[in-house]
């Protein structure tokens, strides 16, 4: 039966992380992107709701809760409604815990899974995008060779808590496939660089990387002999990045809403003009039609089936959104849309990144 | 729930609509736009038959969906197919059971027939507020005068058949929109007559006619909703519950012919041997693929603002707002959707041998008719802003 209405359970989670955006994220988030730091209380509060190792089966000592793409999507835009860097950092363990409770050996979970189920945030992430301007998920630039063990050669850019993580999973071209292989800190021939500096997300610490020869284990591909599912992976990626996009131009939606009911100019709000209202209009109608598309994929993803088109449709559609929403946002605003003052600068700059954001972050 | 999938009974009454486009609807679509005015009994009397046996007769979710697929086979030829129309959406928002008896089970029985709606006038027609036409009561009476044009299926509904027509008038003129109220008049009143046809764009299966209204008396309890003057709002509300139910299925003809020029596309290309890769980068992507991906997706985006409005209208919730959102999404993707399609196929999308530049002509009055999309952008904005038409005009 045709529905739009989130489940109880849903529901319940969204007004968890919503208010946790509303009180703890909103808050710092300002001080966070200027600084580029973000306080542990902050992320170690959101480890506490349970958002990302809910997952993780009994057995290994997480919740086992049921995996859904469609509540990671619902709970992934109120997130990034709160603060993307901030959204980003807090799920990034998801980008190594989901693909290896979906698709792991009983030994990968066995050996990974456990650590990731105490009170604190323990980072552990992904690397997926490499630095190219034509970087392409379906030929990696980075190769896995099998000698012994697994071989890893590249460059890989954009990975989420990298310095800080216990482990990472790489994806890479073995042959004619995609798959995935899991570093472990301190691995020979791993390195991971400087801090990158980018025009937005700057609370999120990100690094490149770079793979020498760096030798694994046969055991550390993902999901043994049988290899991962990368379409499924990429797909979860796809639609958690939506969902964050949704998130992010909602918020812009919101601020410039209000502002424009608030500023007067000709003896009237602004937002008693057209040619305020009609851009505020299309900004919501742009966000329900980009968060529909994204439920959509999702649902067909919790559905166990090949979701590739709707997802595909999904993000692009969300990327051009959120750039169009932001820019809105700071246009209705003005001067003061442009000065650091107000939030809407800041969502426009994170908007900018989501055609980039590519396998950073999965729900 | 949030949840996507139909029940296998809806899917084969889509699957059954789309059947009908196809078969019926499509071989006979140029034949109907080059030959405006020409009645297609043949679709009329099979399309009357479906009917008797319940087909399209429920609206909802579903309803919309078969309206997609109707409209994906031919628009003008969906306009074209007898029922109660928009008069019977108007009948049914805002009418008495008595009424919907009295009015609306002519559509189950006898030749076939249509319904219509009379709102706009030479003198107004997004400011429904102006309307000049009059309704004065005379006893048991309603007494109407005025003059309605751009009726949809106003020819038909009144020459062609013993249909209805709901007009709007006003019974008091300084009472603005709280003296506006809507009237049924059945085919064969005296003092009402058609008395143009429009010779349009697109849709040309449909008629578009004028109406005249010459002291046309028609009995008291013919009024939809209440005849008192109340509130300043109240009489205005009736018109708006139609909307509730128009708006989004007429998105969702919108949208049947967005996919008729989509599907179309993906076939022409597929010819030549080009598929969409859909999950490359956008920079190793062709433009096509790029224009293909952007125009698939706004398609599904008003499509799924639609189905959301359909959804909360069956469910009792108040869905001005999302029918809005969906009316003004859905006529400027079928716009741009078609007139990219067009671009696309070059010579061949500007020429009449294929369908490409007629569905660029029929997608056009979605963005135009049951309110532009400027003016549903205009409620969505109000109702966003929570704005009085004062507030934002």
């Amino acid at each position: 039966m045709i529905g739009f209405s989130p489940s109880e359970e849903q529901k319940m989670i969204v007004n968890t992380v919503k208010q946790f955006a509303t009180d703890v994220m909103r808050k710092k988030f300002r001080d966070c992107d200027e600084s580029g730091e973000i306080p542990a209380e902050i992320i170690d509060g959101a480890w506490e709701l349970g958002l990302v190792a809910s997952c993780i089966p009994e057995q290994f000592g997480g919740a086992g809760w049921e995996h859904s793409a469609l509540t990671g999507s619902l709970l992934a835009e109120e997130l990034a409604w709160g603060d993307l860097a901030m959204a980003m950092h807090i799920l990034a363990p998801s980008l190594a815990i989901l693909p290896i409770v979906e698709m792991g050996t009983e030994e990968q979970k066995k050996k990974y899974l456990p650590a990731l189920c105490g009170n604190k945030f323990t980072a552990v992430t992904a690397a997926f995008i490499e630095p190219r301007y034509d970087f392409d998920p379906n030929e990696f630039g980075t190769t896995a060779g099998r000698k012994g063990g697994y071989v890893l050669n590249g460059e890989k850019c954009f990975v989420p808590l990298a310095a800080g993580a216990d482990f990472i999973l790489v994806y890479a071209r073995e042959g004619k496939d995609r798959q995935c292989f899991i570093v472990e800190r301190g691995a020979k021939g791993l390195e991971i660089g400087e801090r990158e500096q980018n025009m937005g997300v700057k609370a999120l610490a990100t690094y490149e990387l770079n793979l020498k020869d760096c030798k694994i284990a046969a055991g550390n591909r993902l999901g043994g002999d049988k290899g991962c599912d990368f379409n499924r992976l990429a797909n979860l990626s796809r639609v958690a990045l939506a969902s964050m996009a949704v998130g992010v131009a909602r918020a812009s939606f919101e601020f410039s809403r209000d502002y424009a009911k608030e500023r007067h100019a000709f003896g009237e709000p602004i937002a008693s003009r057209q040619a305020i209202a009609f851009m505020l209009a299309d900004m919501a109608i742009e966000v329900d039609a980009a968060r529909l598309l994204t439920w959509e994929a999702a649902w067909k993803l919790d559905r166990k089936e090949d979701a590739t088109r709707e997802a595909c449709l999904a993000k692009s559609y969300a990327d051009n959104m959120v750039m169009l929403v932001t820019d809105y946002g700071v246009q209705v605003m003005g001067g003061h849309g442009y000065v650091r003052d107000n939030p809407v600068e800041l969502w426009f700059r994170n908007a900018r990144g989501f055609t980039t954001f590519t396998g950073m972050a999965i729900v | 729930m949030i949840d996507f999938e139909l029940s296998a009974e809806d899917k084969a009454k889509v699957a059954e609509a789309h059947d009908i486009a196809q078969n019926l609807f499509r071989p006979i679509s140029r034949y109907y736009d080059e030959h405006e005015h020409e009645d297609p009994w043949d679709l009329i009397d099979t399309m009357w038959e479906m009917r008797g046996k319940g087909f399209l007769t429920g609206l909802g979710i579903t309803g919309a969906l078969m309206v997609e697929e109707l409209c994906w086979g031919d628009a003008g030829l969906y306009l074209a197919s007898p029922g109660p129309g928009l008069g019977g959406a108007a009948v049914f928002a805002a009418g008495t059971q008595e009424q919907w008896g009295r009015f609306l089970a002519r559509y189950g029985q006898g030749k076939p027939k249509w319904g219509a709606m009379a709102m706009t006038e030479p003198g107004c027609g997004s400011d429904t507020s102006a309307i000049q036409a009059t309704a004065v009561r005379d006893g048991d009476y309603w007494v109407l005068n005025g003059e309605k044009i751009f009726v949809t299926m106003g020819h038909r509904a009144l020459d062609l058949s013993e249909g209805i027509i709901v007009v709007w008038a006003t019974v008091d003129k300084s009472a603005g929109r709280a003296g506006m109220k809507s009237f049924v008049v059945e085919a064969g009143t005296p003092g009402m007559k058609v008395e143009k046809l429009e010779k349009k764009l697109g849709i040309k299966a449909s008629d578009t006619a004028t109406v005249i209204f010459e002291n046309c008396r028609i009995p008291f309890n013919n009024i939809l909703g209440k005849a008192e003057i109340k509130t300043k709002t109240e009489g205005f509300k009736g018109a708006m519950a139609t909307f509730d139910v128009t708006r989004p299925l007429v998105a969702a003809q919108a949208l049947g012919v967005t996919r008729a020029a989509l599907d179309m596309l993906r076939d022409e290309l597929t010819k030549r041997g080009i598929k969409v890769r859909y999950d490359v980068p956008r920079s190793k992507q062709t433009a096509i693929e790029r224009d293909f991906m952007e125009m698939e997706s706004n398609w599904r985006a008003a499509h799924l603002l639609v189905i959301r409005a359909m959804w909360q209208l069956q469910g009792g919730t108040p869905n001005a707002l999302e029918a809005s959102m969906a009316k003004a999404k859905a006529g400027r993707a079928a716009t741009l959707i078609t007139q990219r399609a067009v671009e696309l196929m070059g010579p061949l999308g500007y020429s009449r041998k294929l369908l490409f530049e007629k569905f660029m002509r029929d997608a056009k009055i979605n963005d135009i008719f049951e309110g532009t999309g400027q003016i549903n952008t205009l409620v969505v904005a109000r109702r966003l802003l929570d704005f009085t038409r004062d507030q934002l005009k």
